[in-house]
């Protein structure tokens, strides 16, 4: 056993954080760091300032243009930009459909769409979800019938995020609809542009805009915009699903949220002392502190371990829940330590102005946060279809 | 013992209950939270009409009510119904310090709020005095026969549409004391005072108040000099019982909506309420609910008792029904799923009025520190 970083990996720390030092935009890092809304442009902005470093898909294989890092290459990466309010990177199209097609797709796709992806040409969103097929993704009903060179698809997409910005769609499509659930779904790749799809959004509890759905009128899409094999696609998408929990555990977010806590509770007082010092509310800080020193550690005994060869199966699933529950509980604590300073709605019409804001800086968007992250525990595979998962691992089979 | 309500009571509950159901529609409630004054005039003078306000004050205050168990009796079901509209600031808070304060010329007040025609505010909490009652900064200065205030106050809750902020202020001593705090009606067009406003995130309006050199008349004070504090404390506990009672209802909301949701949503081909694990979940929820329903009723019922008891059993409530709150708003979105995270589901704005409660005369740590000195005392 050894917990420290050795030469190489800390080497490599010290490289990340020069470049993030040196590269990320501050206005970009702040927003970040306020829990503001990004726009398209800085996202991208942030994609191409990666790419052209060489940084931007960590994950894929260096033949196709990526950093090839290994698992605990990918963790110090993660855990640099959360630490320095870095954007997360737009995952639909790096991290989860390159690797699909660089495993499933053909070699025309992989030329075509892959450097697309890379520079920014092509931003991809995700049509997994439909209202009846949530939790239970394989009841989708989107149906694609095949007609000549075309599939004809009709139906609907929901939580679609970021859909609004999404050039492409990669879609699950039921292609055969008497075979059992599983064995009738397709993987396809849609144009957004194609007649017959309509975008409309989703308004969130905190009034952001970030999932849509997405209706499919009679759109054609050509046949050789098939993934792999028809009828195949539930072995892509879940395959794309264990790539989605890659990271899942959130460390670094928890680490940054935790910080942003104890500077709010530093700046905040009650009964005329540093609300830190409160031993109620340090208490709950130190629980959930104590909780994410062991989950970092979790982590990192899985990171190496993929690393090292292992895939990660049933741990990503503990990850997940564990994971979402620290950042769930971080946003919490943030929201008590803004007191009554919680309860201003950051408007819109103040994002970006330069009206002071109202009340510590940091407060403004803690309490819509708290209410953002609920998603955590509900997206990618609800916590409750992960303890499905880890009980049906661990228990055999049985019950 | 009898636990059930008054005959009165029970015909208060209902008809506010047929009107907000009727009338206090999930979009009817979001275009008002979407309004540029964020509350319905219209609805606001029809529930004045209904007797709601009027059942908030006593009959020598010109009400008919006033009880602890006419205030939950109301409150649970604004919460019910995830009712924005200031209730607690103009006629808790604001009509009740000017009927307890007040002379006779300034209870006339009162009346406009019962009639619905008058709106106040409570303008007390300050940036770093957080949930502590006693931490006034701002000035109350004599200069000659003027009254010149200065200071800020934070997260004014309806200062916009108030025609008056019942505004606390220092006399004498420093930011802590108990002593040396006095009460002042301040209309809303003073010279000198200066609103920020902006929304809420559970919806309604607040400001932040700013006051250099307003000044004032001596008649504009409510009672004695320096002498408010314990009429904060009593106001307090008031607000705190409509609070927990407001939460308690907008819980049964969440509850109630979360309840049909397993039963008729279909996942693995079956209603999603058919699983274990989620009939368990749903199964504490409602344990806590009941907690805090018992929570409510001990406050309720011991508003009146001297300000000790009264004020353990305040802070045993919010502190339980906070707690309580927080499980509720987090599992019922959970057990949900996506669909409780969009806004115009009912859910979703219920959720933020539970929660966001909590950030209103004391968190859940505030009020179990409170009960800890009082038991301990």
């Amino acid at each position: 056993m050894d917990l420290s970083f050795n030469a190489e990996e800390l080497a490599f720390r010290d490289e990340v954080r020069a470049f993030l030092k040196d590269k990320l935009p501050r206005e970009i890092s702040e927003k970040v760091r306020l829990g503001r809304d990004l726009t398209k442009q800085d996202m991208e902005t942030w994609h191409a300032l990666l790419n052209e470093r060489g940084w931007l898909a960590a994950n894929w294989p260096k033949s196709f243009g990526g950093a090839e890092w290994n698992a605990v290459q990918r963790h110090i990466f993660d855990e640099e930009c959360n630490r320095a309010n870095a954007p997360r990177i737009v995952p639909f199209g790096l991290s989860m459909l390159a690797p699909v097609l660089q495993k499933f797709g053909s070699k025309e796709q992989q030329d075509h769409y892959l450097p697309r992806i890379l520079d920014g040409t092509d931003w991809w969103c995700q049509g997994y979800s439909e209202p009846g097929a949530g939790s239970d993704l394989a009841s989708l009903k989107t149906r694609a019938v095949r007609d000549g060179d075309h599939y004809i698809v009709n139906g609907q997409k929901t939580w679609t995020t970021l859909g609004q910005h999404a050039d492409w769609i990669f879609c699950l499509v039921r292609t055969d609809p008497d075979a059992k659930q599983q064995e009738g779904i397709s993987f396809l790749l849609i144009d957004m542009k194609t007649p017959g799809i309509e975008v409309r959004p989703i308004i969130l509890l905190d009034g952001t805009h970030e999932v849509n759905e997405v209706w499919f009128t009679d759109v054609r899409v050509p046949v050789e915009n098939l993934v792999g094999e028809e009828n195949k696609g539930w072995t892509y998408a879940k395959y794309l699903l264990t790539h989605e929990r890659t990271g899942i555990a959130g460390v670094g977010a928890s680490w940054a949220g935790l910080s942003a806590v104890k500077r709010l509770a530093r700046a905040e007082l009650s009964g005329g002392r540093p609300l830190i010092e409160n031993p109620h509310f340090a208490a709950r800080v130190a629980q959930v502190e104590i909780d994410l020193m062991a989950m970092a550690t979790t982590n990192l005994r899985i990171v190496s371990g993929a690393a090292a060869g292992q895939a990660p199966g049933v741990e990503s699933s503990m990850l997940k829940v564990k994971g979402t529950i620290i950042r769930q509980e971080i946003n919490d604590l943030a929201r008590r330590a803004a007191g009554v300073y919680a309860m201003p709605f950051p408007s819109e019409a103040l994002e970006g102005s330069n009206e002071a804001p109202i009340g510590p800086e940091e407060a403004a968007a803690t309490a819509a946060d708290y209410f953002n992250n609920r998603k955590l525990s509900i997206f990618g595979g609800s916590n409750e279809i992960q303890r499905n998962i880890i009980a049906k691992v661990k228990m055999g089979g049985r019950g | 013992m009898n636990f059930e309500l008054t005959e009165e009571r029970q015909m208060l509950q209902d008809s506010l209950r047929r009107f907000l159901s009727d009338r206090y529609t999930t979009a009817t409630r979001n275009r008002i939270i979407d309004s540029d004054t964020g509350i319905s005039d219209e609805i606001w003078s029809q529930l004045a009409e209904l007797g709601v306000i009027g059942a908030l004050f006593t009959e020598e205050q010109g009400g008919f009510g006033g009880a602890g168990f006419d205030i939950t009796t109301v409150f649970e079901e604004l919460g019910r119904a995830g009712v924005v509209e200031p209730f607690l600031d103009t006629a808790i808070l604001g009509g009740g310090l000017i009927a307890a304060l007040g002379n006779d010329d300034q209870r006339e007040l009162v009346e406009q709020v019962i009639d619905g025609s008058l709106h106040l505010a409570f303008a007390h909490g300050e940036p770093s005095s957080r949930y502590d009652l006693n931490h006034v900064a701002a000035q109350a200065v004599q200069n000659g026969e003027e009254i010149v205030l200065n200071g800020h106050k934070a997260v004014v809750v309806n200062a916009e549409a108030a025609g008056y902020l019942i505004v606390s202020a220092r006399e004498s001593g420093a930011p802590g004391d108990e002593d040396g705090i006095s009460l002042f009606l301040v209309p809303t067009d003073s010279k000198g005072l200066t609103l920020r406003g902006y929304p809420m995130l559970a919806g309604g309006r607040a400001a932040e108040v700013t006051m250099e050199d307003v000044r004032l008349p001596q008649s504009a004070r409510l009672g004695q000099a320096g002498k408010a504090y314990p009429a904060l404390q009593e106001r307090a506990a008031v607000a705190s019982t409509a609070l927990a009672a407001e939460c308690l209802g907008a819980m049964e909301t969440a509850a109630s909506l979360t309840r049909d949701y397993l039963l008729t949503r279909q996942q693995f081909g079956r209603p999603i309420g058919t699983f274990q694990a989620l009939q368990h979940r749903m199964a504490d929820m409602l344990i806590e609910l009941e907690q805090a329903r018992s929570a409510v009723i001990n406050i309720a019922g011991h508003l009146s008792d001297d300000p000790k008891i009264r004020d353990l059993n305040v802070h045993a409530a919010r502190n339980l029904v906070s707690r309580a709150g927080r499980l509720v708003a987090e599992e019922s979105i959970q057990m949900h799923g996506g669909i409780a995270m969009t806004q115009e589901y009912e859910l979703a704005h219920i959720a933020k009025r539970i929660v966001m409660s909590d950030h209103r005369f004391g968190d859940t740590d505030h009020h179990l520190e409170r009960f800890i000195a009082l038991s301990a005392a």
